[in-house]
């Protein structure tokens, strides 16, 4: 059974068309990435998919239940995490877990045991009794992401989890998603943070203007786009452009420290460029080789449609 | 099948909720509290009132105050934290939504009404003529009132000052049309007419009923328009927001 599905989705405020014949099947177990630029619809579709707003033809099912005609019993099977932490700022982080356990039916020992766990395992056992109003964004986001496992949900969707938030807790929450896909969530995943979508997702679906423009794995999309492959390369003095003058080498950049070099075959160029350096007596001191990235896809894709 | 007892929960936890986050909050203390208190004293010093005769109906005005000011504070202070489409999310409806803060707002009107009844019995000789009638004007009183202030909150707002500001522009007139200050048998033409429109009129002639033993009409008919108007109230309300959510307000 596939953990969501949504048929033939449309939602129009006025006259702009927000979303437009929206399909949508992910797998029970899978982490599924959602991108798109700003405004292209990512936000509405959460809204449908998680029965927040009405479609205005369409459908969708969480575990087979179709939540617009059973939206209590849809609504049980799954977490949702907003794109901004909402939380209750004038409770403490245990009474907003409290509060959420109990929206959920939960027993007071079953809550208690798994507000310990999620606490302990977010970084925030310390504050368990502080008011969430003064804790920073990385922890309120924290407090949010409890709220919406506390039930350890079937399907989990996380819209722009980690936008804003500081390298630790950035950590902890990507962490905490690849955690609760162990233990069998289905993850929806809306980001503009395309590595983290390559990294985490098993299969994308890119957006844009209400539509979707393309479905596939981070792999297949990325090679549907783009063959160029790229060398980065640091060495131990500075060097001028003119040591890339060579055939194999399409374009070369200035990064920082480091040069990057476009090729479509790196093999040559790291041929190249080991007996160069070493004719010309240049240490090497870094060389990573990368393929074509799902930045690069998803801006072709953004921009054709 | 399963759906009632989720919906029902969701009414008693969202209603526990409420009273946890905004019954200290200060436009509730202020508009709800407060102000009755201040109208009273405003109204009774130094003007040799008969505080017997005219006690039902400062208790009908506490009540109105009290039930009619936490619902208009909820919807848009969550929408402003958006903590309200985080509530939409959980296994909820916004049925649920609205009867929790329905409830909130009730519970508040009968808990802080029943107090000053209690207090006011130290300092004034007031009695009961007939207890069940009393109780049902407190149900009946704090259900209309506490409907109203869901009604007040539903326009799409994210501003608690501005639903507040339009919440007491509604309510503010009402007590000086609904026999409070003037009893109806000394109004005519536009200002009986209007009295009439008023919920806080029958309140009014319930608690006189109840109280005092004399009222204008019969306590079943206060009764049944209290009800009624109750029930418009609600249903208004869940009309406004349901047509706000299809807009995506």
């Amino acid at each position: 059974m596939d953990a969501i599905r949504a048929d033939h989705l449309k939602k129009t405020f006025g006259p702009v068309t927000a979303v437009n014949d929206v399909s949508i099947t992910v797998q029970t177990g899978e982490i599924f990435g959602f991108l798109g630029p700003n405004g292209a619809g990512k936000t509405t579709i959460i809204r449908l998919l998680t029965g927040v707003l009405t479609p205005d033809a369409g459908t969708v099912t969480i575990n087979g239940i179709d939540i617009h005609r059973h939206p209590l019993e849809a609504k049980m099977l799954m977490g949702v995490i907003p794109e901004s932490s909402t939380v209750y700022g004038d409770m403490t982080a245990e009474q907003n877990l409290q509060l959420s356990g109990k929206m959920y039916g939960m027993s007071r020992a079953l809550r208690e045991e798994r507000i310990n766990e999620l606490l302990l395992r977010l970084g925030l056992a310390e504050k368990r009794r502080v008011l969430v109003r003064t804790f920073s964004k990385g922890m309120k986001q924290r407090v949010s992401i409890a709220c919406a496992i506390i039930h350890r949900p079937h399907v989990l969707f996380l819209d722009e989890p980690t936008s804003g938030l500081d390298v630790q807790s950035r950590r902890l929450v990507i962490d905490t998603i690849r955690h609760m896909n162990e233990q069998g969530s289905t993850i929806f995943l809306t980001t503009h943070n395309i590595e983290e979508a390559n990294t985490l997702c098993q299969n994308v679906c890119i957006i844009n203007k209400g539509k979707i423009v393309a479905q596939d794995s981070p792999e297949r999309l990325k090679k549907m786009f783009d063959t160029t492959q790229s060398v980065e390369v640091s060495f131990n003095r500075p060097v001028t452009q003119d040591l890339f003058k060579y055939e194999g080498i399409l374009r070369a950049e200035p990064c920082g420290d480091k040069w990057r070099l476009y090729t479509d075959n790196p093999d040559l160029v790291l041929k190249y460029l080991v007996g160069r350096a070493e004719r010309e007596s240049i240490g090497i001191t870094s060389l990573i080789t990368s393929g074509p990235s799902l930045e690069e896809a998803f801006v072709q894709i953004t921009e054709c449609a | 099948m399963m759906e009632v007892p989720l919906f029902l929960r969701g009414i008693i936890v969202i209603t526990g909720k409420n009273m946890r986050l905004y019954y200290t909050k200060p436009p509730v203390l202020m508009f709800g509290l407060l102000f009755p208190l201040f109208m009273f004293f405003a109204f009774f010093v130094g003007r040799h009132l008969d505080l017997v005769t005219f006690f039902p109906a400062f208790l009908a005005m506490m009540l109105f105050f009290t039930a009619s000011s936490v619902a208009p504070l909820i919807t848009p202070w969550e929408k402003r934290e958006k903590t309200y489409e985080r509530l939409l999310s959980y296994p909820v409806t916004q049925d649920s939504i609205i009867m929790g803060d329905v409830a909130a707002g009730a519970i508040f009107g009968i808990g802080i009404s029943f107090l000053v009844w209690i207090g006011s019995t130290v300092f004034v000789p007031v009695s009961i003529t007939n207890l069940g009638l009393f109780i049902l004007a407190f149900i009946l009183g704090t259900l209309s009132c506490a409907a109203l202030g869901t009604l007040l909150a539903s326009p799409a707002s994210d501003s608690p000052p501005n639903v507040m500001i339009f919440s007491n522009l509604i309510r503010f007139p009402l007590i000086f049309i609904s026999g409070i200050f003037v009893p109806l048998s000394q109004m005519e033409g536009l200002g009986l007419a209007l009295a009439y429109c008023s919920p806080l009129t029958y309140m009014v002639d319930l608690f006189n009923a109840a109280m005092i033993g004399t009222s204008v009409f019969s306590p079943l008919v206060d009764c049944g328009i209290l009800a009624g108007i109750s029930a418009v109230f609600i249903l208004a309300g869940r009309l406004i927001q349901k047509r706000n959510m299809i807009k995506g307000m």
